[in-house]
């Protein structure tokens, strides 16, 4: 074969542990004129060290054996996927997809829409042959109205199975794209149109100027059970009507600039805290605490749980802390569990609180059962308490809701709650990290902390004995 | 540096640590916040974050940048971990590194949002086609979250295999202290395989296609071989299991409630112990037999039973047949978690 030129191809092909010097193509195959275009094109470019082909499950998935470059075969119908992998992950190469029309057109369609809508950086080689040309000769979603293939032994009926997808017809809908046109190499004259189409496909990728997709029409005669040429007269007068041969996209190509962001040199610029709170230390001394708060959304239940164990943390003391989540979380209730322990926690569970916040009537029902024997229930006095405690807990009734709306506040309910445990000294936490912790959780609000102090401290003061 | 973080937010910092340079993924609840992470800090420190349009599609860019030499992840859960499997299949054939941390949710099928520890199966066993494992390990708390993400990088990118890093609802909602490291891991260098797009890896050639049969099969045996040496790097964590009469085995979350029931046992005068394993595939069985001898077995897990059959089986291979036969599960399902009560009540009886 060295008195053939074969630019940007290997050498020889190691196919099948034989080293031969054919591809494996049937005669009259386009397959075999596009890989010499494509290879021809990305030497010609110099871009053979820079190029990384994904290659498709089909009649094109051996093209590593024959493009000298770098490749990455990948699953059928989602070269577009891994070529959007390869190129986010090696923006200066040049990212070529090579796909039939089973993969792009029906398993994979959606990834190279997707694909093509978000603008990614590489181009797409979509042959169309009309049918499924290794795995047998199936109908394809390109397949023409009447055709015959081994799953429309009848033709393709359009009555049951819709008639053949234009793909850069649909492409040509999205913004994003550069580059857009359907070509074809049923005979020589259109063999040099596709030729500086496909050079333009690599130019493209060459200058990173954004996503670019050519469909190229291809004689199929094995599948056609056609003479090569009467496949390419098929292509030419019977395709060619379905498919109109032309450019749909061809801009400039300028791209979009990302937008600006914070940026960070390191992972450790970015996530340094400036009141960084030293790490918890073991004190087997300290009872382990377990507190449950529940009430409804918007309350402040969540923002209540988490300053117990800010204020914990601030304390060295080991802490969690969990929220109900999912749909409960969305349709009005909502819980969360702390648990604080002078020991590395085990269970996250609060099965058994040692301290329940009740916010409603519901929260109550619900988990007042539950309290540990010498634990404490404290339940805002609106709500009214049907039941009992079990025997051994204290329940505070609190009027958290009303002091809050009496300060002008409605919204520091959650506040007048933790000014309840510290009084009656629930948390086994000091007064100064629970303040702190309260202020920190204002940390975009800084005067509002300051108030919700004062707020603390004045609820705390009142008698409601 | 401590931080109070959401575990699955310490998932994303891990990543970050670890070198990862893209992240690709479509939002799933209980797993979301690991997407919301990534889309933030990602790009804050000049790294890729790409919102996928299915899972497939996150998977196999994940083909794409790790064939193209990159460390990438996704995250998910159940439903979105069951359509990555044929691709979690190709990264293993093709023997790419690549992280998928799956939250498992409750199921199967459209289940809830709850906990569960039910894909234990495809996160252990390779859920997709073909003989391949994955490196699976099982964190039980945020800083295992943070840390075992950073093993998970290290282990793919050493084993050639993909790493799955399998929590569930609870725990990745849960927020906890982490201790984050002083330095980032530096960048593995893949330029021996991957299609880097540069001179020197011009003629590299990723692929899982092996058309004659015997060099098929000889991948395979490779593959075999390899996951074969994989279990040198087996973690685990054993607590009182020294004068135990009694061993809870149980991961992750389960791992947790073990712990405080064995604690409770013991005040109880139950001779109560813990065998948590930390990797699941490979399964620390040599620890486990250690642990296990003489004993009896209780397990604690969030699924119908794929758990206890696996330290069955586990321990029959280590020649641990009665106390394969012993072993007893508690369990629940459907999001609900296994209490401390039930554990212990259960232990007693088999005491």
């Amino acid at each position: 074969m060295a008195n053939i030129e074969q630019r940007g191809m290997y050498e020889s092909f190691p196919r099948s542990g034989k080293n031969v010097s054919y591809t494996h193509y049937c005669p009259g195959c386009g397959h075999g004129i596009i890989n010499k275009l494509i290879a021809e094109a990305c030497a010609d470019l110099g871009l053979q060290d820079r190029t990384i082909f994904v290659d498709p499950v089909g009649c094109g998935v051996f093209t590593y054996y024959y493009w000298d470059a770098a490749h990455i075969s990948a699953a059928h119908g989602r070269a577009s996927a891994a070529a959007t992998g390869v190129s986010r992950a090696r923006p200066d190469a040049v990212t070529i997809a090579y796909q039939g029309d089973g993969d792009l057109g029906a398993i994979g369609f959606n990834n190279a829409f997707q694909a093509a809508a978000r603008g990614e950086r590489f181009g797409c080689i979509f042959v169309n042959n009309s049918l499924y040309g290794m795995t047998g000769g199936q109908m394809a979603p390109t397949t023409l109205d009447g055709e015959t293939t081994t799953t429309t032994p009848f033709g393709r009926d359009p009555a049951l199975t819709g008639h053949p997808l234009h793909v850069c017809e649909v492409f040509a809908q999205l913004k994003a794209p550069v580059y857009i046109a359907r070509v074809s190499v049923a005979d020589t004259k259109r063999i040099m149109q596709a030729k500086q189409a496909i050079r333009k496909v690599f130019e493209i990728q060459r200058d990173r100027k954004g996503y670019a997709l050519l469909e190229i029409l291809a004689p199929c005669p094995t599948n056609f059970k056609m003479t090569p040429d009467k496949a390419a007269a098929f292509c030419i007068n019977e395709m060619e009507a379905e498919f109109p041969l032309g450019v749909f996209r061809d801009s400039a190509g300028e791209g979009l600039a990302p937008r600006e962001i914070p940026r960070a040199a390191s992972c450790r610029e970015l996530f340094a805290e400036k009141d960084a709170v030293p790490p918890a230390a073991d004190d087997p001394s300290f009872e382990e605490r377990r507190f449950k708060f529940a009430g409804y959304g918007g309350q402040g239940i969540l923002s209540l749980g988490l300053c117990i164990a800010e204020a914990a943390r601030l304390e060295r003391r080991h802490t969690l802390w969990f929220p109900s989540y999912g749909p409960e979380q969305r349709g009005g209730s909502a819980n969360c569990s702390v648990v604080v322990s002078g020991t590395p926690i085990g269970s996250p569970a609060v099965e058994h609180p040692d301290v329940l916040v009740c916010m409603n009537q519901p929260a109550y029902e619900r988990f007042a059962g539950d309290v540990k024997k010498g634990g404490t229930i404290i339940v805002d006095a609106t709500v009214p308490v049907v039941a009992d405690p079990p025997e051994g807990v204290r329940l505070v009734r609190w009027p958290a809701v009303k002091m809050a709306e009496e300060f002008g506040v409605p919204k520091a309910a959650n506040t007048m709650m933790l000014a309840a445990l510290k009084k009656f000294k629930c948390t086994g936490l000091s007064d100064e990290n629970l303040e702190t912790a309260l202020v920190a959780s204002f940390k975009k609000k800084p005067a509002l902390g300051e108030k919700n102090r004062e707020l603390l401290r004045a609820a705390e003061a009142r008698d409601h004995s | 540096m401590t931080k109070f973080v959401k575990s699955n937010e310490a998932v994303v910092m891990g990543a970050l640590y670890a070198g990862c340079d893209l992240y690709f993924g479509y939002p799933i609840t209980p797993a979301s916040e690991i997407a919301h992470g990534a889309a933030k800090w990602f790009p804050m420190l000049g790294r890729t974050f790409v919102q996928a349009e299915c899972e497939t599609a996150s998977v196999n860019m994940m083909f794409g940048a790790a064939g193209a030499g990159r460390l990438c992840m996704t995250a998910t859960s159940g439903p979105g971990f069951s359509l990555m499997q044929e691709g979690i299949s190709y990264l293993a054939g093709a023997e790419l590194p690549a992280v998928v941390v799956d939250v498992n949710r409750a199921g199967p099928g459209l289940g809830n949002v709850y906990p569960e520890q039910s894909d234990y199966t495809p996160a252990v066993k390779g859920g997709g086609h073909g003989s391949y494992q994955t490196f699976t390990l099982a964190p039980a708390s945020a800083q295992e979250m943070f840390d075992l993400t950073v093993k998970a990088f290290e282990m793919s990118a050493k084993w050639r295999t993909p790493a799955v890093v399998f929590a569930d609802g609870l725990q990745g909602q849960m927020m906890e202290s982490v201790e984050l490291p002083e330095e980032e891991s530096p960048r593995p260098d893949f330029s021996a395989w991957a299609a880097e797009g540069r001179p020197e890896t011009r003629r590299n050639l990723v692929k899982s296609i092996y058309l004659d049969a015997a060099q098929q099969e000889e991948f395979n045996r490779h593959l075999q071989e390899k996951y074969a040496r994989m279990a040198a790097d087996a973690m685990s964590e054993s607590k009182m299991t020294d004068d135990a009469e009694l061993v809870i085995v149980a991961f992750g979350i389960s791992g947790r409630i073990a712990s405080t029931a064995a604690g409770e046992l013991r005040r109880a005068g139950v001779k109560a112990g813990v065998f948590r394993p930390v990797t699941l595939n490979p399964f620390p069985r040599e620890a486990l037999a250690a642990a296990a001898r003489g004993r009896k077995i209780m397990t604690i897990e969030l699924d119908a039973g794929q758990f206890a059959d696996d330290v069955r089986l586990n321990l029959a291979k280590a020649g641990l047949g009665a106390e394969a036969a012993s072993v007893r599960m508690v369990h629940r399902m459907g999001g609900e978690v296994v209490s401390v009560d039930d554990a212990v009540k259960a232990a007693k009886e088999m005491i």
